[in-house]
């Protein structure tokens, strides 16, 4: 099972450092990561293995939008299957 | 890896175009409930209400906050409490109260179910029910009412659409200083369906299991936003976009449906493949109409517009679940809908393109204001028109429309949230009380020499 953590917001010091030390303290495996900054506009899609996730998602999904709060960005987590059966026949 | 561009195009749905499900909508049957001692009928209601539904509210939660996408509201319907009643042999009104209460007690805003099904007549407990629907959505919060007076292998209870014309009127009397919302709570059907998850029409049709999840989508602004990315496309080009749109929507609507009814251990019952907007700016049926090329909705081309777009909704939803029900199609309730209520107001939009509207898309005459004085038999009289169109059609059609009790063309009422405002729309001033007061059965129609 895995889900996907989105980033956007202003590109600062640290960003990935902070979502991927989350995902560390609730035992989510950061499989994948793309990031780009365009313009200051930095915006990151991470893939992370959930299956041994210490908590569940949707409290994940709490934390990292506080994080986002804190931070000034958009933090989303999403379970993949949403993209999946949306974009995939 | 999933592709990065699915990724964002799925978050701009979300966060930009207001993508949302709508509803996910628990159907509960209370046939195991009936009882001549109506005490313990309600408790056995409310009992098998708050049973079915304890965990509706908290599985809707954890899946929205999963999933990434907004369940705006969770409710729940129930079998027509006419068929529940009707053994009580007294007034049904206890029965609302209990349905009030339990969903109040697991958390739900709306219930549907406080029904009669009368389109060939009034069976025991059918008047009952109806003269006491006023009173009952008067004095309750959550419950919705509906009543179904026609149906294309039945015809149209004319006796029904003269009693519904009062009903109508004296459910918005009663509840004047609400702005009339009473009235907002009550729909009329031809062809009703058993497994609709929208409110207030929602009821649990017999035929139905136990208990069911069926899901009702959204997203106007989706389709509204993909058509302008491409200004210039002929309307076949149109056509897919809003097909290949729909499809998308619709595979959400799909998934959380199946996640739903697997966590509540209740069998999925249906997707209803539907537009419904809201009245939050880019959220509306009638700017996708504009996107396609009217310059307001209610201008020539409207019914076209309206009927492809209906259609393109239904050929791409299809592909993307299970199954299919409910009422599938676009909706266009004037008060619930930005681009609606501009066009009301301005003049651009009036009841008789709206009754065209409906022939050719879900469902029919939806949260139309019409001026406090017009009289139960006219409203009798759009019910019977409305009925018609759905008659003839073979097609579910339904009269949602709100008497504004003191207040004339011109004013506007205003609800809030969900429900929007409704500019009080002018309507004919003739008479049909002689044709209303004739009363019986309007026959069946025939079902070939088609034209």
């Amino acid at each position: 099972m895995k889900a996907v953590i989105s980033v956007i917001g202003k590109d600062e010091v640290g960003i990935l450092a902070k979502v991927s030390s989350m995902c560390a303290e609730y035992n989510a495996n950061v499989t994948e990561v793309t990031q780009s900054v365009l313009q200051d506009v930095f915006a990151m899609v991470m893939l992370v293995d959930i299956s041994k996730l210490s908590i569940p998602l949707s409290e994940l999904s709490d934390k990292m939008k506080e994080l986002g709060k804190s931070l000034g960005l958009s933090i989303y987590v999403m379970h993949e299957d949403i993209f999946n059966s949306m974009h995939h026949i | 890896m999933i592709n990065l561009s699915d990724i964002l195009e799925t978050i701009r749905m979300i966060q930009d175009e207001n993508l949302d499900i709508r509803t996910i909508t628990m159907g509960i049957s209370l046939l195991d409930c009936i009882d001549s001692d109506i005490d313990k009928a309600c408790t056995k209601v409310y009992d098998k209400i708050t049973r079915c539904a304890e965990n509706l509210v908290k599985v809707g939660t954890e899946i929205e906050k999963e999933y990434g996408i907004p369940i705006i509201n969770k409710r729940i319907s129930v079998t027509p409490i006419a068929m529940v009643s009707t053994a009580c042999h007294e007034s049904p009104i206890p029965f609302a109260k209990a349905m009030d209460k339990a969903a109040a007690a697991v958390g739900v805003n709306l219930i549907g179910g406080y029904s009669a099904l009368v389109q060939k007549g009034f069976a025991a407990g059918d008047r009952e029910l109806i003269e006491s629907i006023s009173e009952a959505l008067a004095s309750t919060e959550r419950v919705c009412s509906s009543v179904n007076i026609g149906s294309t292998k039945a015809g149209i209870n004319l006796d029904a659409c003269k009693l519904m014309g009062e009903i109508v009127r004296k459910t918005a009397e009663l509840t004047v200083d609400n702005d009339c919302f009473g009235a907002a709570k009550l729909v009329v059907f031809c062809n009703s369906v058993d497994d609709n998850p929208f409110m207030a029409g929602a009821y649990h049709g017999v035929g139905e299991p136990d208990c069911i999840i069926n899901v009702g989508v959204s997203g106007p602004g989706v389709v509204r936003s993909a058509l302008a990315k491409n200004p210039d496309a002929n309307i076949n080009e149109v056509a897919n976009i809003i097909k290949t749109t729909a499809y998308k929507i619709t595979r959400v609507g799909q998934l959380v449906g199946v996640t739903a009814s697997e966590r509540l251990g209740v069998p999925f019952g249906i997707v209803d493949l539907s537009l419904a907007p809201t009245p939050v700016v880019g959220d509306s049926v009638a700017h996708i109409l504009e996107e396609i090329g009217l310059e307001q909705c209610g201008a020539p081309g409207t019914t076209a517009t309206l009927a492809l777009l209906n259609d393109a909704v239904k050929k791409g939803g299809v592909m993307a679940c299970s199954s299919v029900g409910g009422l599938s199609g676009a909706f266009i309730p004037v008060s619930e809908d930005a681009g609606m209520i501009d066009a009301a107001r301005s003049g651009s939009l009036t009841i008789e393109k709206l009754e065209a509207m409906t022939a050719v898309c879900s469902v029919g005459l939806d949260m139309i204001a019409v001026p406090g004085d017009t009289t139960a038999d006219a409203i009798a009289g759009i019910i019977a028109d409305e009925a018609a169109i759905g008659m003839v059609n073979s097609k579910t059609t339904a009269v949602r429309i709100i008497p504004a009790i003191g207040k004339k063309e011109g004013e506007e009422l205003d609800w809030g949230g969900l429900f929007g405002r409704a500019p009080i729309m002018p309507i004919n001033k003739k008479s049909p009380s002689r044709f209303i007061g004739r009363g019986g059965q309007i026959p069946a129609p025939l079902h070939s020499l088609k034209n």
